[in-house]
């Protein structure tokens, strides 16, 4: 088992930088997800560890060694590819071997480890299998026996259920996280599927073009969100654009931008816009309520329901403040809440404590 | 190095290199100098005198060899393109039948092809004779030779070119792609030329291509069949033999000049356009052909196509049981027995050129599968800079006539070099297995390419991250998995390398003769009957060899060329 750190890596392809500047330290057994959009540098991370790449500039450190161009083969990591990457011309026995053979173990002990890893995997029975006659799903629990069976220090999983239909997805998450836990190892595993991570993950690091956001628990990149990008890539939220015109030890009053409103947030949730930069209010559509009649208090706006969505156990409704801001709400179904219609007037209340002051970061593409 | 990778590549790259460039580039170059060279100054006087009215044989060598080869391209298109129409368009008894044996061509190595086309049309051919008899004529009705020989022999063994590309390009086209064009009112011609015959382009590009560079290079068809008619690849043997070297040099830049200008023109014409299809095939409907009369028609033409197509390998075979002796002034062969394939085992003479052919091709092929693999790997999954020169290195054997490869050999190796270890090479033994492992470079490593592009980087590293190294990852995943391509490359190599005869003809001495050079000789002696055995024997190498790398390695036909 060990801890990975990555100190000030940054890997260029030509004139791409596919990661920039990356500080990381993923502890002993845990399960740690890298989540972010499309081409953000995930897999060229999680190749650096593995070693398939070396980084243009930075260290690489696995526990306090530095691994930064030690080749692959050296490393002990157990990587399960997106595509599986099954040797064609093995059995499935074969296939989980090869680690141990290269290990030169003996015979009767990589039988013995093959064999248990298989059951445990729940594929006792394919041993003498050709991995072209699995399916997915049995296919991917080969590739990920493969690589336990090394007893690897990390183990590497690359968007490994992408390619897999929804219900195997949810079933495979339960088998990765049990064997996960059973051998404690510490893993790292990419995906863009926010769902995904949030429910496996002891940490998430959440990228964007090449630029980690925010590294922190589920609860915390969900509930405090480092910027806007990260509020907005997790999760749905409204963000507000706004510039903080006074302040005292327990509450601070922004004005949006640009129509002006006035929004009364806890101190509590402010801590980050201490610098100057831009900031913005992010609130959760849970965390909006919805006025049928007009009450006195902070952080309630007159406005006119626009459209509304019913997706079985909540409604989303979209409440249009003014022409630059629409209000977006999410309420469960029960029978208080289903008592209006496209056109209604009715009043948003944002409650304070959930409303929750971001910087706004500059979102430039560097591709 | 910070990266233990480009090491590793490097490392790879250099014993690439100095092959390529010590066996290829080197003797290339050698040729170029010596072009330039008269006696003993830099001159283009060689050009001049090419190029000169006074002499214009050469110019009229390179006019006939550009004129038989566009010929060539055009009757091989009408005949392969209509084979392929009529036996993949159309289903009628036979179907199957008739079209395993249109490819029949390609189990003739060129040289063998031409001597059965002698024996059958010749000055004392069996046909022309036979229908003197038939019709009690004075004299016989036709026999083949000078332009008329070669072109019929070209569109023999050329046409399988046109006949499979076409085939498997039917094949490929989605049906619907026609069926929408009559859906939307167009009728069977305007079909045909506007969706077809568009997207059959770069099949018939591919082709022509061949079929022009294989005209261009010919060598035993003019060889056997010119007469007093000149070609500029006999002009390069010629030269030679008249120990002209500088202008057998000058002749061989020309002819590759002409040869590889034609390639670029065809990929530049070829990159005009993205043909690609937007969905793989569904494999192609044919129309039933049902009309009996057609029927009764389509299945006449088949079976005497299949008669003139199997004719020439029913002569070599049948060619090979006449004793010698036993047919010299006869019209007809009278005695059939097995003693010239017996003679092999009694005679160490006449099995020493078989077993030369076999030895010398065997240390080729061998070169060739190590060299092919490493290169393919290296050109396949690793990033250099220089890739495209190293690509082009390893195809300039392709692109090159044979003959001119025997030259360059000649003029890079006829003197010590640091690349022949101090030693002259030509005389050796080592000039010819040399000589067929370049020739068979591109063929293995194409071969390998098509495999290694198949199979996903993620394997390899899978297996490294396993712990396995670099070497290792190649012995026991990537090499079993690339094994079936590059054994089928090196398998066609060896069967060609087993026929080689223009370079064998320029560089072999008494002791290494291949059996090419033997064929040869036991048909200027008159022993026809030895002659066709040898034959015999590569038709049925190279039938066997066929049928191993369709059956067991999934090689396609169409990749055979
Ligand atoms: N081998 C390479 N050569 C050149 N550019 C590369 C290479 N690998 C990645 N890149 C570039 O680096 C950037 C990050 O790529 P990466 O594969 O890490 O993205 P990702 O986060 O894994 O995306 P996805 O979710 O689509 O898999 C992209 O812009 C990509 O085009
Ligand atoms: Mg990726």
């Amino acid at each position: 088992m060990s801890s990975v750190s990555l100190e000030a890596v940054q890997k260029t392809f030509g004139k791409t930088t596919a990661v920039n500047d990356l500080n990381l330290t993923i502890h002993e057994g845990e399960f740690f997800t890298f989540l972010g959009p499309s081409g953000c540098g995930k897999t060229t991370t999680l190749r650096m560890i593995a070693g398939f790449y070396y980084p243009t500039i930075g260290t690489v450190r696995f526990n306090d060694k530095d691994m930064t161009t030690v080749p692959p083969e050296k490393r002990n990591t157990g990587m399960v590819f997106q595509n599986y990457a099954l040797f064609p011309h093995m059995t499935v026995f074969e296939n989980v071997a090869f680690g141990l053979k290269v290990r030169r173990l003996p015979r009767a002990d990589i039988r013995k480890r093959v064999i248990s890893v298989l059951s445990k995997v729940r594929l006792g029975h394919y041993s003498d299998r050709q991995v072209s006659q699995l399916s997915g799903g049995q296919q991917q629990r080969v590739a990920l026996a493969r690589a336990l069976v090394v007893e690897p220090e990390i183990l590497l999983l690359d968007e490994p259920l992408s390619n897999l239909d929804a219900r195997l997805r949810d079933d495979m998450r339960s088998e990765i996280l049990r064997l996960q836990r059973e051998f404690g190892i510490t893993t790292i595993y990419v995906t863009h599927d926010q769902v995904e991570a949030l429910s496996m993950s002891d940490r998430i690091a959440v990228f964007n073009f090449g630029v980690c956001q925010q590294v922190a628990t589920p609860e915390e990149i969900y509930n405090k969100p480092a910027n806007d990008f990260v509020a907005q890539f997790i999760g749905e939220t409204n963000v507000m654009p706004a510039s903080l015109i006074y302040k005292d030890e327990h509450h601070a009053v922004f004005k949006l931008e640009p129509a002006g409103q006035k929004i009364k947030v806890k101190k509590t949730n402010c801590h980050i816009s201490q610098d100057k930069g831009h900031l913005a209010l992010s609130i959760r559509p849970e965390g909006v309520n919805i006025l049928k009649q007009h009450c006195e208090g902070d952080n309630i706006f007159k406005g006119k329901v626009v459209f509304i969505q019913f997706t079985g156990a909540l409604f989303h409704t979209h409440i249009k403040i003014d022409k630059h801001l629409i209000i977006r709400a999410t309420q469960l179904n029960t029978e208080a809440n289903i008592s209006f219609n496209t056109g209604d007037d009715v009043w948003v209340h944002l409650p304070q404590e959930n409303v929750r002051v971001v910087p706004k970061i500059e979102v430039t593409a560097n591709a | 190095m910070r990266n233990p990778e480009k090491r590793k590549t490097v490392y790879l790259l250099i014993p690439i290199a100095v092959i390529l460039i010590g066996y290829v580039l080197y003797p290339a170059l050698s040729t170029l100098f010596e072009s330039f060279q008269n006696k003993g100054a830099v001159t283009i006087a060689n050009y001049t005198d090419f190029f000169s009215a006074k002499t214009s044989s050469n110019l009229i060598a390179l006019w006939h060899s550009v004129y038989i080869s566009i010929l060539s391209v055009i009757i091989s298109a009408i005949i392969g393109m209509t084979l392929a129409f009529i036996f993949n368009k159309y289903n009628f008894p036979g179907r199957k039948l008739f079209s395993g044996i249109a490819i029949m061509p390609i189990v003739l190595p060129s040289l063998v092809g031409v001597m059965a086309f002698m024996f059958l049309y010749g000055e004392a051919g069996l046909v022309p004779n036979a229908i003197k008899d038939l019709f009690h004529l004075k004299d016989i009705p036709f026999k083949i030779g000078g332009i008329t020989g070669i072109l019929i022999v070209h569109a023999y063994t050329m046409y399988p070119y046109f006949y499979m590309t076409v085939s498997s390009a039917l094949n490929n086209i989605d049906p619907s792609l026609e069926e929408a064009a009559y859906n939307l009112g167009a009728g069977r011609w305007r079909v045909f030329w506007e969706v077809t015959f568009p997207l059959l382009t770069p099949a018939l590009i591919a082709a022509s291509l061949l079929v022009f560079m294989v005209s261009m290079a010919s060598f035993s068809a003019p060889f056997l069949l010119a007469g007093g008619y000149r070609v500029l690849s006999l002009q390069i043997y010629f030269s030679k033999m008249n120990g002209n070297l500088d202008m057998a040099a000058t002749q061989s830049i020309i002819l590759s000049v002409v040869s590889i200008a034609f390639l670029l023109f065809m990929r530049w014409f070829q990159n005009r356009k993205d043909y690609r299809m937007a969905n793989k095939g569904i494999g192609a409907h044919q129309s039933e052909v049902n009309h009996p009369f057609m029927k009764i028609v389509m299945v006449t033409i088949g079976a005497i196509g299949m008669v003139i197509l199997l004719l020439p390998h029913a002569t070599i075979l049948m060619m090979s049981l006449v004793p010698q002796g036993a047919w010299t002034w006869q019209t007809y062969p009278t005695k059939f027995n097995f003693e010239n394939f017996v003679l092999l085992f009694q005679d160490p003479e006449i099995l020493h050129p078989l077993k030369n052919s076999l030895v010398i091709s065997f240390i080729a092929v061998l070169g060739d599968f190590i060299f092919g693999m490493i290169t393919s790997y290296v050109l396949v999954k690793r990033k250099f800079i220089g890739k495209n020169l190293l690509d082009i290195l390893v195809m300039i054997p392709w692109a090159l006539p044979a003959t001119v490869v025997g030259m360059n050999l000649i003029l890079a190796f006829n003197h010590a070099s640091v690349f022949s270890l101090g030693k002259i090479l030509v005389g050796t033994f080592w000039i010819l297995p040399l000589a067929y492992f370049i020739r068979f470079i591109p063929l293995v490593v194409r071969s390998t390419n098509a495999v290694l592009e198949q199979l996903d980087d993620s394997i390899e590293e899978a297996a490294r991250s396993l712990g396995a190294k670099w070497f290792y990852t190649f012995r026991r995943i990537v090499m079993p998995l690339i094994l079936p391509g590059v054994l089928g490359g090196t398998l066609l190599a060896f069967v060609q390398a087993v026929g080689e005869f223009p370079t064998s003809v320029l560089l072999y001495t008494l002791d290494n003769r291949p059996i090419s050079i033997e064929i040869m000789n036991q048909l200027r002696m008159f022993n026809t009957g030895q002659a066709a055995a040898y034959g015999m024997i590569q038709v049925v190498l190279i039938a066997v060899v066929l049928f191993i790398s369709n059956k067991y390695l999934g090689v396609k036909s169409e990749n055979t060329l």
